[in-house]
């Protein structure tokens, strides 16, 4: 290993850092007029960093003696990681002008990006221990983000919850971890599978590894803190937590499913059969009853969580684009969703519920038909995106066999269908005597949204992208 | 020549700014973006067709080359069989180019005037680009499949124009009956694509020939069901019956769409497949033959006893492109010279049917928009009123009757050659047709111009000459019918793409004439004076015949009658009813379990953080249990 490679792969990391260091620096020597350019600062600096990463370097490396790797496929995702928190930024802005957050507008900034920054280290770990400091640097900063507002009650009890879960979550992450190192004697993922043998304590390490990913990607029964976390939470974090946090421990998730627990497949098949029929139908079934748009769209993530874990079922090689594309897609639609959301609450004093949105589409006509656009691809009605995502995942899961499991998950598209409908149905068809007047959204708002509506599109008509994710080597097979 | 896909790019373009900022202009600036992206579209028309005719000219076999300027793989499907998006150019892709951007453009000007004050003059002319991208896409595919997906898109642009006045029952009810009635006939298009695309191993025009050869009847079969889409959008009998209720839409649509462009897409379709239907099909386009033929006879004499001037002038198109089929149908060899002239004849009678019909439908255009009626009754004598529309449409009439010089005469001279060369009988039936053709069309001239005036309504509301935007297109397209015929289009267009010099031959060219001219002189005889007794009392004679004339030979009553009595009470009733109870039972036993144990599980989500921990840290170890049994 020489330095040049270390500036090679891990490039994105590097230029992270910088970005946030920059940002520390901007943010204790500017004056309060500089502050109030804080967040086009960022984005700008944001965009910068995705663009001079956005092609991936060919091969892969590993890097300190294993500890950390690198593969095309990790590049993608980074970078698809960083256009997703580059959306949050966008839309962060007009909610972070109060006046009780004027001052502590860096903080959002710099948080957010510790987080993304420990999901990149997740991403490239090649041994427990780098991977959960990876972990712990995306949660730990994660709590303030969600207790941001913290003079609000509903924000502090989600921070509250969600630092008391996450710890517990950790907790019995790291127990699992310590198993597996007292069976095998290593830490690093190339060394463990000749040493794993399926023995009783290496389920009981690895069900406990399981939950700690599980407690990120909220799967039932690990869930039970997201609907809370995601309503109390400022919006623009609820968007960031349910997507590209998601994003990236589900695609870690597979990767030391297969690449450690090989020889285990049998076991963790068995488990994630249990999990997505759990996590898609409990989730469906508390979805129905909500009033909450976040607290709907929370429950919908989980429901969305099963879908992405039937990608990882059949642990082959198409599993893991149709996973990659799946966040992808999912990332388009959700951020789409909580956008609109944002706008709204932020301009209407804080309207979230179902009925708020009555008759919306006769007032602001783009952002409901963006927001049907988003709703849309989510259920995964064609041709959006969402359709195709969902299809690929589920040709995944049914070329490994799973057929029980991919029949349910197709029944709970149809109740999925059902309860997105309920919000489409309340924007264009239900009269409403006070619809939310018509809002202006602010410039990165616009552009957020521009993104996301062209990623729904976009996605599902043109397979090039699908082609080019397969295309890239994931380092795994 | 790259910029061919500006061809596509613009009008699409068009149609998305319009569609989605159109209420924002004037109605006027509308228009005008509009037909000023569409005269570009023209140009870039005809300079391909410079570039691609003249300008590159024959390769060193002696054809012109066949060009795919730009190409990308859409969807591939498996190793081999992928489907392209792209834009193939040879000599009836570069031909189709030129007349529907001709006509288009005509079309754009004249709505200028023919719609002015409507509501939703945007609408329409966004709706006009989605057309005019869809058809253009349609022609210059590179294989079946691209056709297909602008096919449908044609398909949709037609709904939406028909039904463009949604307020009136009429038209909303034939923009359904085109839809599904073409819909119906694209499943067979569809079917038969697959089943090509599957032996072939391709879904481009020209596959290996040993895959054809090991698919056996297959192929046939394949090309049989593609003509079944081909006759729907075509108008073929029995599918004809969506065209003249298609007339509901305004008048420029149907000039644009239901006379020159679409409906000939079925023509097109074959011509592309010709190929292969000569090669491993004869059997299958010799039967076409027949279909176009019959149609091409119904369709005649039902527009004689037709008083709706638009539904004279949607029959005289079916049968029209009766004679295109007809002409492709009776093809022998795919050598010109024998056998094989049907081919140039079908696409030269395309090519100058197109102007003629189209100039014919603006012209009524501009009668309607005199007499604010359809009907021949309201009309006669306007010959004084409007002398432009009226030398306009005389030209057009004449053209389509078959008389010297008009372009007319020369392909309907080329159609009857190649069908007394392929037998007798064909060719005598087609004159005969012909000679009615000049009939009708004189029965509806003089109806409108001569005949019987009716005062009353004139006297009430002075007909008045359209304006300049509307006469200007009437007068160009009149002038392209005029010296069309001049043109050597067996040079461009031939079987084998050899150059054909077009002769006429004298026995047929007279025979035809003397036709033409029969019809003319009973028509005049009949219909061109004040007092119509000999009409009257022929109609007065056949009574039942004329009143099932009129009525369409009840075919209409006939799908109503399938499809209300047979298929709604024999097929749909039990499906509703199955529909109902079992499907949806079922799916309302899902909803109501659904809601049951979302009730049941409620607890779960208690907000107590402890409560959260049991169940994590419980299920983590409930998976470990379940994990440890199954071992």
């Amino acid at each position: 290993m020489n330095y040049t490679d270390i500036l090679i792969y891990m490039r994105h990391e590097i230029s992270l850092m910088a970005v946030i260091i920059v940002l520390f620096v901007y943010d204790l020597a500017a004056g309060s007029r500089g502050r109030s350019r804080f967040s086009a600062v960022t984005c700008v600096l944001l965009l910068l960093h995705t663009l001079v990463n956005i092609i991936p370097v060919h091969g892969t490396a590993q890097l300190f003696g294993g500890m950390f790797v690198y593969a095309p496929l990790h590049s993608a995702l980074k970078s698809m990681l960083s256009v997703g928190a580059l959306i949050v930024c966008l839309q962060a802005d007009t909610w972070l002008r109060r006046d009780d957050t004027e001052h502590k507008r860096g903080e959002f900034y710099i948080l957010t990006l510790s987080t993304l920054l420990g999901m990149y280290f997740m991403i490239g770990a090649g041994n427990f221990l780098l991977f959960f400091i990876g972990l712990e640097l995306a949660s730990i900063p994660m709590a303030c983000l969600v207790a941001f507002d913290k003079y609000k009650r509903y924000s502090a009890e989600a921070g509250a919850k969600y630092i008391l879960t996450a710890l517990f979550s950790s907790g019995l992450m790291l127990y699992g971890i310590s198993f597996l190192y007292g069976t095998t004697g290593t830490l690093y993922f190339d060394d463990m599978p000749a040493r794993i043998d399926g023995s009783p304590l290496q389920i009981l390490a690895m069900v406990f590894f399981f939950s700690g990913l599980g407690f990120k990607i909220s799967l039932v029964p690990f869930h039970l803190w997201t609907a809370d976390t995601y309503q109390g939470a400022p919006t623009a974090v609820t968007a960031y937590l349910s997507v590209v946090s998601k994003g990236a421990a589900a695609f870690v998730l597979m990767a030391i499913l297969v690449k450690v627990f090989g020889p285990m497949v049998k076991q963790w098949q068995t488990m994630l059969e249990i999990v997505i029929v759990f996590s898609i139908t409990v989730a469906n079934l508390f979805a129905l009853r909500q009033k909450d748009l976040k607290r709907f769209l929370a429950f919908s993530s989980i429901s969305q969580a099963g879908y992405i874990m039937l990608a990882v079922i059949g642990g082959s090689a198409i599993g893991m684009t149709s996973l990659v594309f799946y966040v992808l897609v999912y990332m388009a639609a959700n951020l789409a969703a909580f956008g609109v959301i944002a706008v709204v609450e932020q301009h209407s004093g804080g309207k979230v519920s179902m009925e708020d949105y009555n008759g919306f589409y006769r007032t602001n006509p783009k952002l409901a038909v963006v927001m049907m656009l988003a709703l849309f691809s989510l259920a995964g009605i064609p041709p959006f995106a969402g359709f195709f995502s969902k299809f690929f995942v589920f040709s995944a899961a049914f070329r490994g066999g799973f057929h029980a499991v991919v029949f349910i998950a197709l029944i709970n598209t149809v109740i999925a269908l059902y309860y997105y409908l309920l919000v489409v149905k309340a924007m264009f068809i239900t009269p409403n005597n006070e619809p939310i007047p018509a809002l202006r959204s602010d410039l990165g708002a616009k552009i957020a949204l521009a993104l996301c509506t062209a990623g729904i599109l976009a996605l599902g008509l043109t397979s090039c992208i699908f082609e080019g994710i397969n295309a890239l080597p994931s380092g795994i097979w | 020549m790259e910029y061919t896909i500006l061809i596509l790019v613009l009008p699409l373009l068009s149609f998305l700014f319009l569609g989605l900022a159109g209420t924002r202009l004037r109605p006027a600036a509308a228009g005008a973006v509009g037909t000023a992206v569409l005269a570009v579209v023209t140009a870039v028309s005809y300079m391909t067709a410079y570039a691609y005719f003249f300008g590159q000219g024959r390769a060193a076999d002696g054809l012109y080359p066949t060009l795919t300027p730009w190409n990308t793989t859409w969807l591939p499907i498996n190793d081999t069989l992928s489907i392209d998006m792209g834009i193939m150019l040879d000599p009836i892709s570069v031909m189709m180019l030129v007349v529907i951007s001709t006509v288009s453009l005509m079309v754009h000007i004249y709505s200028f005037g023919y719609m002015k004050g409507e509501r939703g003059f945007q609408r329409y002319y966004a709706f006009l680009s989605l057309f005019t991208a869809s058809m253009m896409g349609l022609v210059v595919a590179t294989n079946i499949f691209q056709m297909y997906v602008f096919w449908e898109l044609v398909g949709v642009s037609s709904y939406l124009l028909i039904g463009f006045y949604y307020t009136r029952k009429e038209a909303v009810a034939a923009s359904k009956k085109a839809f599904i009635v073409t819909r119906f006939a694209d499943l067979g298009f569809l079917i038969g694509i697959l089943f090509y695309g599957y032996y072939a191993g391709t879904f481009s025009f020209n596959p290996q020939t040993e895959a054809l050869a090991a698919a056996g009847m297959i192929i046939p079969l394949a090309l049989g069901l593609m003509f079944v889409g081909g006759a729907g959008k075509s108008a073929m009998f029995p599918l004809h019956i969506w065209l003249p209720d298609a007339m509901e839409g305004p008048t420029p649509v149907s000039a644009l769409i239901h006379a020159a462009t679409m409906v000939v897409a079925g023509v097109y379709l074959v011509a592309r497949m010709f190929p292969l239907f000569i090669g491993y099909a004869p059997d299958v386009l010799h039967a076409t033959a027949i279909v176009g033929a019959f149609t091409s006879f119904y369709a005649a004499v039902v527009a004689c006893v037709q008083s709706d001037i638009k539904r004279v002038l949607a029959f005289s198109t079916i049968s029209q492109i009766g004679f295109m089929i007809v002409a492709l149908g009776v093809c022998t060899s795919a050598d010109p010279h024998s056998g094989g002239l049907g081919y140039m004849a079908s696409m030269f009678h395309l090519f100058t049917h197109a102007m003629f019909k189209a100039l014919l439908f603006l012209g009524a255009g501009c009668i309607i928009h005199a007499v604010h009626s359809n009907e021949m009754s309201a009309m006669g004598g306007l010959r004084r009123y409007m002398p432009v529309t009226h030398a306009t449409f005389l030209v057009a009439c004449l053209a389509i009757a078959g008389i010297w010089p008009l372009s007319g005469f020369f392909s309907k001279d080329e159609i009857l050659t190649a069908c007394f060369a392929y037998s007798p009988v064909m060719g005598w039936v087609m004159t005969a047709i012909a000679g009615l053709t000049a009939f009708y069309m004189f029965r509806l001239y003089y109806g409108i111009f001569w005949g019987r005036e009716n005062r009353t309504l004139h006297a009430e509301h002075t007909p008045h000459e359209a304006p300049a935007t509307m006469t200007l297109p009437l007068v160009v397209l009149a002038a392209v019918t005029l010296g069309a015929g001049f043109i050597p289009f067996g040079h461009f267009v031939s079987s084998n793409g050899t150059a054909y010099d077009i002769h006429i031959n004298p026995t047929v060219a007279a025979i035809s004439l003397c036709a033409a001219t029969a019809g003319i002189a009973l028509a005049t005889w009949m219909y061109a004076r004040e007092r119509q007794a000999a009409a009257e009392s022929l109609a007065r004679r056949f009574a039942t015949l004329h009143t099932a004339a009129y009525h369409r030979f009840y075919i209409d009553e006939i799908y109503q009658f399938i499809t209300h009595r047979v298929i709604f009470r024999c097929i749909s009733t039990p499906v509703a009813w199955f529909d109902r109870n079992v499907v949806d039972g079922f799916m309302n036993m899902l909803a109501r379990g659904a809601n049951g144990a979302s009730y049941l599980i409620r607890g779960m989500q208690s907000g107590i953080i402890q409560h959260y921990c049991i169940w994590f840290l419980g299920g983590a170890l409930v998976l470990t249990i379940i994990l440890l049994f199954i071992r």
